[in-house]
């Protein structure tokens, strides 16, 4: 995805600072319940399944599918890349855990549902920004 | 167990002009509206003692919320015992299900509840109705979003829409049917924006915005106001129109209330939403003669089609094609003033006015035939909806 434009950002609060951080060491973070295993996301230390406390970031393998997806076609602001995907990408861990993203490195139709993809990541300021890839075969 | 909504009906409604750009403020346009409504149901300023709005003023430059409860209390000098807005609630109807629990709770007899944009004067001085905040960190339930560049509601509502054509295999000249019979039912509607003919060409010609969206399944940017009254029920037949009943709604959060967790992105929110509609009503889908659905996009419409069961699940696009089940003298006439696609962003409000100008059997050229009776009236996006019954006694 090529663009002059830079990517709006997310505030950063206690929850959600690893998700957006962890790219800095080429991590996805996910707050993971320490005693049930549950991926909890969007993120907060309480795990909805056995009511645990211990709910803390964990490093994912990065891997995901397509779970849906759409390609932008109008230039809504100057400096927008003339077509891009968007998708929320069903993580390979948990399938009910959805990060938008916009998968790139590839032609926009060329993705199709339940492409296998993989994380990737763009620093924007303080944060690492994930973005998805197609998985070589 | 007598369900609360039953106590209350509507008793008037209003519109102020409806337009690509208005010399009147926002204020000025929900005052025509109101005052429209307040006239239509028989009653006087006095009467009035509750107001009501979703989401109430947003206090930027969007014109997507312009008008606060105060400015309007203050402009129509109102004396109130009860008002109230809510953004977060079960869509734009939230406005209506607080205006029941008022009316039950004893607070309010006649609430004045409305809806007013300005969106499009403001998309005349910028892209001020972006979902994304320029200049600033995002915040909120959107910002998951934040860094994708999902400047407006037709991109991320797409990631839901492409889902529903994944699993439904509607093709696009099925899709077509809902802009192209809003848009002869518009050419009837002295309020609508865009009254000229729409051919399927002309559709399919139309510009693509976002996934399966074209320009045509896009809802209308305007300035203008609805408003409504809601009474209750002995209230209501003192005022000058037949009431028309609140049978049944549909308000419920029976799923993960999230724009990225949603559990069946094809579907959105809304089956759980209308099932619990039925629930509290003995009448069923082949019951309802008039279907004024959600449409800021096409695909809203689809989906409540099914999820309201008038067709089962991805059979929306064999009812709607040919056009002929959903036109004004089909087996169920939907979206009957254009809708806001073709009659403008009234955000659901618009839905309602022109529901009771048919049950009042006042809506012209485009009157329905056959003395309707029984609406069905539904708001959505993503994780938010409602739905209404509404019966004309």
């Amino acid at each position: 995805m090529s663009g002059s434009l830079p990517r709006p950002l997310p505030a950063l609060d206690r929850d959600n600072a690893a998700y957006w951080t962890g790219g800095e060491k080429g991590e996805l973070l996910i707050c993971r319940c320490g005693d049930c295993g549950y991926y909890v996301h969007p993120p907060v230390r309480f795990c909805p399944e056995c009511e645990s406390r211990d709910v803390a970031p964990q490093p994912v393998s990065g891997l995901g599918s397509v779970y849906t997806f759409t390609i932008n076609y109008k230039q809504w602001v100057p400096g927008l890349p003339e077509r891009y995907v968007l998708a929320l990408v069903a993580l390979a861990e948990q399938e009910d855990v959805l990060v938008p993203c916009n998968v790139v490195n590839c032609d926009p139709d060329a993705v199709t549902f339940g492409m296998p993809v993989k994380v990737l990541f763009e620093q924007c300021e303080d944060l690492w920004v994930p973005l998805f890839e197609p998985v070589e075969d | 167990m007598r369900y609360g909504e039953k106590n209350c009906a509507i008793t008037g409604v209003g519109i102020s002009e409806v337009s690509r750009g208005s010399d009147k403020s926002s204020l000025e346009l929900t005052v025509d509206a109101a005052l429209d409504a307040i006239a239509d149901a028989g009653l006087k300023r006095s009467d009035i003692d509750g107001i009501a709005t979703w989401p109430g003023g947003d206090g930027n430059a969007s014109g997507f919320a312009p008008v606060w409860i105060a400015q309007l209390q203050d402009a129509l000098r109102l004396k109130l015992g009860w008002y109230s807005n809510g953004g977060e609630s079960p869509g734009q109807y939230g406005a209506v299900f607080n205006a029941i629990g008022a009316i039950n709770a004893g607070l309010a007899r006649h609430v004045l509840i409305y809806r007013s944009m300005y969106e499009a004067s403001a998309r005349k001085l910028a892209f001020a109705n972006s979902l994304v905040k320029a200049g600033e960190r995002q915040r909120g339930g959107f910002a998951w979003y934040a860094p994708y560049h999902v400047h407006a509601a037709a991109l991320q509502q797409s990631l839901y829409f492409n889902a529903y054509v994944h699993k439904s295999g509607i093709k696009p000249e099925q899709q077509a049917m809902i802009a192209i019979n809003q848009r002869r039912n518009a050419g009837l509607n002295p309020h609508a924006i865009y009254r000229d003919p729409m051919t399927l060409d002309d559709y399919m010609a139309s510009p693509r915005i976002a996934g399966p969206l074209r320009i045509y399944d896009c809802d209308v940017p305007i300035d203008g106001s609805a408003a409504i009254i809601v009474s209750a029920i002995d209230a209501a037949r003192d005022c000058r129109n037949s009431p028309i009943r609140i049978e049944a709604v549909g308000s419920s959060m029976q799923y993960r209330n999230s724009w990225t967790q949603l559990a069946e992105v094809d579907t959105q929110a809304q089956p759980k939403v209308a099932e619990m509609m039925w629930s509290r009503t003995d009448l069923k889908p082949a019951d309802v003669d008039i279907a004024e659905l959600y449409d800021g996009f096409s695909f809203h419409t689809l989906n409540w089609l099914e999820n309201f069961g008038f067709c089962e699940r991805y059979g929306a696009k064999d009812f709607i094609e040919g056009g002929k089940r959903i036109a004004l003298e089909g087996e169920l006439p939907v979206n009957t003033g254009g809708g806001a696609l073709s009659g403008g962003r009234l955000h659901a409000y618009g839905a309602v006015w022109e529901g009771c100008t048919q049950l009042w059997g006042r809506a012209g050229e485009r009157q329905v035939r056959g003395n309707p009776q029984v609406c069905a009236t539904s708001t959505a996006g993503g994780p938010l909806a409602g739905a209404m019954l509404l019966v004309r006694e």
